[in-house]
């Protein structure tokens, strides 16, 4: 070894000290360097742009960023609540100590632990504090900032005795504020010095029309208007306030309020640099040239402490950047950060906002395009320039109330490309915009993940890409804000169509139309026989891909046997005879046991089966037994055996509910805090048998142990000490996601209504064989449209889902009983149509740990003679 | 000729576009019934997954080409030749198929079609 290895040091484990790292492990530099971070928090990086949700998660780690709590790459310490207290430059080396004394409540009682690191390079990510204004009265109990999850715990903590509360600020983070406030119950004021909500963002009519639909929520805004006190004693009774611009005295009036909010702005944590002599910008920030790099050159800055050219970015994006960048510097890369794109889109109080580019028309000759629906609260308003071709070139925009268009219209900034003639079209309702405007290659889509059209060009024709899914895994881009994925989408579906390949979204050569659509079309038709429906909307005669689809639509809607006359030559391999079919052509056969609740009886019974028919048992994931081995003609005596003791399908062999598997929850365990076992089996036999897009599968959990391995289920459940958690679109597989949370702490009844409706949603417009995963992420919205859908009821659909699901309750029977009963149907179940004394001679067993299992088959294996062949040349004999 | 001939079942027991298996010679046959009334009978024995499962598929077609999938892995064969629509080196033999008097007989071997 030659070179030995340096150790790159990051003070500050925020978001973007978070993707230093990341980028760091992506792009190799660990196999150079070793990193330490140390971080402030006792958590984590987390989501703080999405802090708001943390009161609907209720659990910090649905906010996490590193949900393990540690990198996969051994050569990353992370090291938490430690506060770095001094850089020694000379020396390079960091001094810190741990618990960070800002986090114990006595930190002269617990002095912590003092470590001293040497660093070859060093990175401050130390991020950005609350700015309080100096206003008289801001230390009283009941003010608040908004920075962390602490901040909110306190401010949840505090809102229990308060009925309302006060933000100072009503800038983009002082909304964010105020939604956590309404979301507490509290009666919401936002009070705004500048004469508009989101000066920086919003010209006066965007801000006036913003305005009116967060006061319908509920939200009182007061703006123009100057905080002159915090008033009452020891604790906060409310503000004094007056007319900005006027004099002291002059009109004061007061709000009252328990809680008071500042959100005034951030400032960039540089004590540690100024203590240490780097220099710091002139309105704060540590100074830093294009490539991040401090006036140490062994020391970085990046994110909302560092001022690149003096100047600071207070958001996720730029800081991202910056990180990329140091880690490109410390690769004796070529990367520099030249200031960034400050367009903003996000939701504030329901509310879609969007600002980008040259918002406030200053370039000189600008014109204004406006777009203006008060009664809908939609304002649109585009920044054009005319060039001297005579064409428009887009300079900026703010959107209000429908920001639909910001995906299209932001590259159109970045790109610099002609508009087209019309260019009003691009904010008039219903416009498309986008790809017909030919965007060049170099233009931005995704400005988080500074991902170019080019580049998802690239991913979807060099590295096989072929849906927007696919392209967000592999370029990032649309994997942060989200607001660029209907132009990727857009980017997608135009390359396909340019290279001719034909984005057929049909189930198959049958059907043009997609799973969703049949769906719709058996809904409104009423139809129950695949020929009415293929002679109607589709050609031919069907195959294996869409007779499946249709006869699961078929159950999902009008739950009949699907061994009926018109649906069983619909079924695949295993609905076909109710079993899972295995290599060597037996079946396996599972009966239902739900919640894995089983008593000595039924487990005796199961054995008993399985002996006497000489079948291979083993306990499968879902916390039940499978016996495989069995003949397809002794099918029936099996069930027959099973069904009079009780048991009923598995639906092991369907695009259907599998099991909800539970942990034993509060009635055994020391742990646990609710009945998960009672919860899993009703939930089991209320969704048993249910048909859907492709397998279901749920888990409920006691505690937050989560012994039940809830969260890699369709759906999952976790008890809290006040109700349920739902978690959902989780799965194991090849593919494996981790259920994300749709709502918490919520009531029995609560929690079924949603279930019901989620999962009729996910039936009703999933495409054929697409997971609860899978599905979420194809929804234009992802995990927050389903929650608009299923807990706001925003189609107003909640209702009908939910009656869907109870005829699907209603009308549910064991459909292996039901075959028991009917002798046409099991007429089916024969080894031979001309023989059905006698068992497919290719079938054989062998034996392994004392169990059967299949003798591997080398050809077709015949009883006696052969039959006659035609020719020696037969068709048969293969070329 | 006629010893050649097996019976297997009354026409009217096979369901349209649904499989049933038959012993015939010795041998597991699937015999098919198509939309069109045509009766077709191949091996039952599927080369790739090697196992006696093919009359247990779903009956389509493809490009106007009656054929069945294999229950195992979806593989399609030709009713009318055997030959494989995905793997053109793979084909299951098909034998001569006749109804008469409302009963089905399955018979030789078929040759191969150039």
């Amino acid at each position: 070894m030659t070179h030995l290895r340096s150790t790159l040091v990051v003070v500050g484990h925020g978001m973007v000290g978070h993707r230093l790292v990341q980028a760091a492990i992506e792009r190799g530099l660990t196999e150079t360097h070793d990193i330490v971070v140390i971080g402030a928090e006792r958590r984590p990086a987390y989501d703080r742009v999405a802090l708001t949700s943390f009161f609907a998660a209720d659990s910090a780690d649905e906010l996490s960023l590193l949900p393990a709590g540690a990198y996969d790459d051994p050569r990353v310490t992370l090291v938490l609540d430690a506060e770095v207290t001094e850089i020694d430059r000379a020396g390079r080396a960091v001094t810190y100590v741990s618990p960070a004394p800002g986090n114990v409540s006595e930190p002269l009682a617990n002095p912590g632990r003092v470590e001293t690191i040497g660093y070859d390079a060093l990175v401050l990510a130390t991020g950005a504090a609350p700015f309080v204004p100096p206003v008289e009265g801001r230390d009283k109990d009941g003010c608040f900032v908004y920075r962390t999850i602490e901040d909110l715990e306190a401010i949840r903590a505090a809102s229990g005795s308060a009925t309302s509360g006060i933000v100072i600020g009503g800038g983009l983070l002082g909304l964010e504020a105020a939604n956590a406030l309404v979301q507490l119950g509290l009666e919401t004021h936002v009070v705004e010095m500048a004469p508009r909500l989101m000066p920086v963002q919003l010209d006066g009519s965007g801000g006036a029309t913003l305005v009116r639909h967060i006061e319908k929520l509920g939200v009182t805004v007061h703006t123009g208007v100057l905080t002159e006190a915090i008033t009452g004693d020891a604790a906060v009774a409310g503000l004094r306030v007056r007319p900005a611009g006027t004099e002291e005295g002059a009109g004061t009036s007061t709000v009252d309020a328990g809680i008071v909010v500042f959100s005034a702005g951030i400032r960039p944590r540089d004590a540690l640099a100024r203590e240490c002599g780097l220099d710091v910008a002139e309105r704060g920030g540590v100074l830093v040239d294009e490539q991040c790099r401090t006036s140490d050159p062994h020391v970085f800055a990046i994110g909302e402490c560092a001022a690149p050219g003096g100047r600071m970015y207070g958001l996720v994006a730029p800081g991202y950047a910056m990180a990329e960048v140091v880690v490109d510097a410390l690769r004796d890369g070529p990367g520099t950060f030249t200031g960034a794109d400050m367009s903003t889109k996000l939701k504030l109080l329901g509310v879609d906002v969007a600002s980008f580019g040259d918002a406030f028309a200053t370039t000189p000759d600008s014109l204004e395009l406006v777009y203006s629906d008060a009664v809908a609260g939609v304002y649109k308003k585009l920044v054009v320039a005319e060039s001297e071709d005579g064409s428009f070139r887009l300079l900026g925009g703010i959107l209000v109330g429908d920001a639909s268009a910001y995906g299209t219209l932001r590259p159109l900034v970045a790109s610099g490309i002609a508009l087209p003639a019309n260019p009003e079209e691009l904010i008039l309702p219903a416009s498309r915009g986008g790809v017909e405007l030919g965007m060049p290659d170099e233009a931005q889509v995704c400005s988080c993940n500074d991902v170019t059209k080019a580049q998802i060009v690239h991913a979807v024709a060099e590295d096989g890409c072929e849906t927007v899914a696919d392209v967000k895994r592999c370029t990032r881009a649309g994997s942060t804000c989200g607001s660029c994925v209907p132009l990727v989408k857009n980017i997608v579906e135009e390359h396909f169509a340019s290279v001719g390949k034909v984005v057929d979204k049909g189930l198959c050569e049958h059907f043009r139309l997609t799973r969703q659509e049949l769906f719709d079309v058996v809904a409104v038709h009423g139809y129950r026989r695949f020929d009415d429906i293929v002679e109607a909307h589709g050609t031919g005669r069907g195959c294996d891909v869409c007779k499946p689809a249709i006869a699961s639509i078929l159950a999902s809607q009008f739950n009949g046997h699907v061994l009926d006359d018109d649906t069983r030559r619909l079924q695949d391999t295993n609905d076909a005879y109710l079993a899972n079919i295995q290599r060597n052509g037996t079946y396996s056969v599972v009966p239902r046991i739900p919640g894995g609740e089983i008593t000595p009886e039924k487990l005796i019974v199961i054995g008993e089966v399985a002996r006497d028919f000489n079948l291979y048992t083993k306990i499968t994931g879902g916390q039940r037994i499978d016996l495989f081995g069995a003949r397809m003609e002794e099918l029936p005596a099996i069930w027959r055996r099973l069904v009079d003791a009780g048991f009923e399908s598995g639906h092991a062999y369907g695009k259907s509910l599998r099991t909800v598997k539970s942990c034993v929850g509060s009635t055994w365990c020391r742990f646990g805090v609710q009945d998960s076992v009672g919860l899993a089996i009703a939930l089991e036999l209320r969704y048993r048998g249910l048909r859907s897009p492709h397998k279901l599968k749920g888990g409920v959990s006691g505690c937050a142990r989560e012994c039940a391995e809830a969260r890699s289920k369709d759906f999952g459940i976790i008890a809290t000490e006040k109700g349920w958690n739902l978690y959902v679109g989780g799965n194991g597989g090849a593919v494996p996601a981790h259920a994300r949370l749709l709502a918490g702490d919520l009531d029995t009844h609560e929690l079924i209504s949603y279930l019901d409706r989620y999962l009729m949603f996910y039936i009703r417009t999933a495409d054929r064989l697409q997971r609860t995963a899978g599905w979420i992420d194809s929804l234009e919205g992802g995990l927050d449209r389903v929650r608009e859908v299923v807990v706001e009821d925003s189609l107003g659909l909640g209702a009908e889902l939910e009656a869907e699901m109870a005829r699907h309750v209603g009308s549910y029977f064991d459909e292996w009983k039901a075959t028991l009963e009917d002798p046409d149907k099991l007429s089916r179940f024969v080894s031979f149509v001309n023989a059905p004394d006698t068992p497919d001679p290719a079938i054989s067993f062998t034996e392994e740990r004392g169990q059967i299992k299949p003798a591997e088959s080398e050809g077709p294996v015949a009883l006696g003679a052969t039959i006659p062949v035609g020719s020696p040349d037969a068709v048969g004999a293969g070329r | 000729m006629s010893s050649e001939w097996e019976r297997v079942c009354p026409v009217d027991d096979l369901e349209v576009e649904r499989g049933v298996t038959a012993l015939v010679h010795g041998q597991a046959i699937a015999i098919f019934r198509t939309h069109d009334d045509e009766i077709h009978a191949l091996g039952n024995y599927d080369p790739f997954a090697r196992a006696s499962v093919l009359a247990r598929g779903i009956v389509g077609t493809r490009g106007g080409v009656p054929f069945v999938a294999s229950p195992m892995h979806k593989h399609a064969f030709d009713l009318r030749t055997g030959r494989c629509l995905d793997d053109e080196t793979h084909s299951v033999p098909v034998y001569d198929v006749v109804v008469e008097d409302g009963m089905v007989l399955v018979g030789r071997r078929k040759q191969a079609v150039a």
